[in-house]
């Protein structure tokens, strides 16, 4: 299905993964979502920022329709994945999240073995045939979220019993492992040493080479490092949108100026 | 700072003066002694319960163990063929063989020492009446016949009682016809001789319930096997459709008024005294399905009803402990399956109910327990009619009129006899022995699945 509403306000890309036309959010009665239109591309590195409560999260679950399972929860707008509406009352949300997959701003491990944690979804997707294809799996998607060397000797012990960074880096190897066409990450590193951070950020721009990536983000200098493209929310409403480089040193907006330079926030 | 002084560890001149951390303030020790008093008032009411508790476990135990003991007299006895014939030929057979059992306990008191005056009257004041218990035998094991057999027979309740303190010598007045203060020398001396001793009642953990001529007979077993069936059909009914009706309500279905009236139902249920479960079983159960559907499984006194009615009682207990344990799985567990692409029902299977299952089974059998000691409603729809069959068939175990545990002591309990007073105490320990079991179960299965995370 082919949305036409889409092509009047369309901003002219090369190949658009998902993109949004006149979103709105709603919490009840209160909008934390407004007027936003973005397209996000693919094979390419997508950093949301804003000050806190600006609408970040909110945005971005609406990408995998994470935000149905909020009950006060409304979206607007057209929201497409590959040109097909993703809210079209055909589709099935929970094919969708197996195409575009999530990391949550707090690491949430199952309380099973790292190795189920893992294993969880190609599990359930049915992507491996047998024990030795499922370990073939987990080893990769643990190596890509740099934790291989880490648990590679425990990985029957609970993924609950890791620190939180080595949570956080599980739940990344666990949204790897369904290899989602989306990943969609919010503040994975917020939890991390700088070192555990820059493995995760190498681990981004290997993604790039075959996925769509959005993280949201509260630094800087990673959106500045990972990302190709930069969203600067501000207040529910996304305020400029553009090239990484020039977001950062060329703002056309005067809030996205005031807010690199650590006015608001 | 660059010119630093010499550090001065007195106050500085003018700076308010600080107290001394030696010293206690005023503030400071009224917290303390309402921290003292608060702990000490927590003690008073522990140890205020352990003691209530005490006294009653030994009320209990000291009432109830000797139900689980009776004296019985050993004798060892051998029926010749020829007298086998004889006995069977004349009238009164069962008097002949109680004198065979006569010759042979003088001749077997007569090999210890022991030479005693007793006839067939006391004999059978003392022990009942043998004769027949001995026909029957041999009428039942013809193959026994000529061969030496041990009698293992339990003495008349009075003796029993005797032994057990419950009356004394100069209680009996003399025109007593159960017993006379001879037949208590006559149990003394039988004592003495080693021949009468006490021993462990299996009748009362596997017999059934008896007339009031029989208090010493009387067994909780059929009971036990009534609520066993019981609780059959309230694990079947309940559990299931408990844990069904919670999952779809915490997980599944809408907030909106509708699902708002029934979680304040549910718990309105779980408030509503068991009697009035009792007389709806009645009305519902026994008096339309039994009755005017002719539904021929539903008859008043059946466990099956009973089970219906106490899964009715159940249901409430089940689902609020179950959306307890439901609720208590933080909400990132669900986003987490979610986000990896599980649907919604995978999430909960796969994820929110492993982790719920310790709450759940908890619930589930305190649920059980409850159900297990609960009487009122078993009154209202017949459970304490006077049992003394064990149900032939499985179905028989749900559809046959059976009574319950807790209802065989209530029965015993409102009977004159002392006896019986004694069996429905040891019907308690019987029961209580149960609960200690179930919570056994529920810790052990909490443990089994807190350890899988
Ligand atoms: N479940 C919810 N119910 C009601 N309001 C919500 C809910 N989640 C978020 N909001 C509101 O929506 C607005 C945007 O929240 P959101 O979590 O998207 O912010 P954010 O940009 O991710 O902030 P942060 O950087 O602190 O994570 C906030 O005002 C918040 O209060
Ligand atoms: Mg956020």
């Amino acid at each position: 299905m082919y949305d036409t509403r889409n092509a009047e306000r369309d901003v002219t890309q090369n190949e658009i993964k998902m993109s949004a036309r006149k979103c709105q959010v709603f919490y009840g009665d209160k909008q934390a979502i407004i007027d936003v239109d973005i397209d996000v591309e693919d094979k390419m590195v997508t950093a949301f920022i804003g000050p806190s409560g600006c609408g970040k999260s909110t945005f971005l679950r609406v990408l995998n329709r994470m935000n149905d399972t909020i009950p006060i929860a409304r979206v607007e707008g057209a929201i497409t994945l590959d040109g097909e509406d993703i809210y079209d009352p055909r589709v099935d949300p929970v094919q969708l999240r197996a195409r575009v997959g999530m990391v949550f701003q707090k690491p949430n491990p199952f309380p099973k073995s790292i190795y189920d944690n893992v294993a969880y979804g190609p599990r359930i997707h049915g992507l491996a045939t047998g024990k030795a294809e499922m370990d073939a799996i987990v080893e990769k998607s643990l190596r890509r979220a740099a934790l291989w060397d880490e648990v590679k000797d425990r990985l029957q012990e609970p993924g609950t019993g890791l620190s939180g960074g080595q949570q956080q880096r599980l739940c990344i190897a666990r949204a790897v492992a369904t290899e989602p066409e989306v990943l969609l990450m919010d503040e994975p590193c917020s939890a991390l040493d700088p070192i555990a951070t820059s493995q995760v950020e190498e681990l981004i721009d290997e993604l790039r080479e075959s996925y769509s990536v959005v993280i949201v983000t509260h630094s800087m200098q990673q959106a500045a490092r990972v990302s190709q493209k930069t969203a600067f929310f501000h207040l529910g409403y996304l305020v400029e949108y553009g090239e990484t480089g020039q977001i950062f040193t060329n703002p056309r907006d005067e809030r996205t100026e005031s807010y690199i330079s650590g006015r608001i926030g | 700072m660059t010119d630093a002084a010499p550090a001065d560890p007195r106050p500085v001149q003018g700076a308010p003066s600080r107290p001394s951390l030696l010293a206690t303030s005023d503030r400071m020790k009224r917290r303390n002694a309402a921290e003292a008093r608060f702990r000490a008032y927590g003690l008073i009411a522990i140890s205020t319960a352990g003691a209530l508790l005490v006294v009653l476990l030994w009320n209990i135990l000291s009432a109830g163990l000797p139900a689980f003991q009776r004296t019985v007299v050993t004798v060892d006895f051998t029926l010749t063929e020829d007298q086998f014939d004889a006995a069977e030929s004349v009238l009164f057979k069962t008097r002949e063989y109680e004198t065979y059992f006569i010759a042979a306990l003088s001749d077997q008191l007569r090999d210890r020492g022991l030479d005693l005056e007793f006839d067939s009257a006391s004999v059978e004041r003392l022990l009942g009446k043998v004769g027949a218990t001995l026909r029957s035998h041999y009428r039942d094991n013809p193959d026994a016949i000529g061969q030496p057999v041990r009698f293992e027979l339990p003495t008349s309740s009075r003796v029993e009682r005797y032994f057990k303190g419950g009356f004394a010598r100069a209680d009996i007045g003399d025109t007593n016809r159960f017993i006379t203060a001879a037949d208590l020398d006559l149990a003394d001396a039988l004592k003495q001789a080693g021949v009468l001793r006490t021993a462990f009642n299996w009748t009362f953990v596997t017999g059934v319930d008896t007339g009031s001529d029989n208090p010493g007979g009387a067994g909780i077993g059929a009971s036990v096997v009534g609520s066993f069936f019981m609780m059959l059909v309230v694990l079947v009914l309940s559990l299931p459709i408990g844990v069904a009706a919670s999952i779809y309500l915490e997980e599944f279905a809408p907030q909106n008024r509708f699902t708002d009236f029934i979680e304040v139902n549910i718990s309105n249920l779980a408030a509503v005294p068991s009697i009035v479960f009792g007389i709806l079983g009645l009305a519902v159960f026994i008096q339309f399905g039994g009755g005017q559907l002719e539904i021929q499984a539903l008859k008043a006194s059946a466990p099956l009803v009973g089970g219906l009615v106490l899964s009715l009682m159940t249901l409430p207990t089940i689902i609020i402990a179950t959306r307890a344990a439901l609720k208590s799985v933080p909400p990132s567990i669900r986003e987490a399956a979610l986000g990896v692409g599980a649907s919604k029902m995978q999430a909960v299977f796969h994820h929110v109910l492993p982790l719920a299952m310790p709450g759940i089974l908890t619930g589930a059998i305190i649920g059980l327990a409850q159900a297990l000691g609960e009487t009122a409603p078993l009154l209202l729809i017949g459970m304490v009619g006077f049992i003394a069959r064990y149900p032939e068939t499985f179905m028989g175990g749900f559809e046959g009129p059976n009574s319950a545990l807790p209802a065989q002591i209530y029965n015993w309990a409102s009977r004159s006899d002392a006896t019986f007073i004694e069996k429905a105490w040891g019907g308690i320990i019987v029961l209580l022995l149960f609960m200690l079991t179930m919570n056994l179960i529920a810790i052990i299965l909490r443990r089994r699945f807190e350890r899988r995370w």
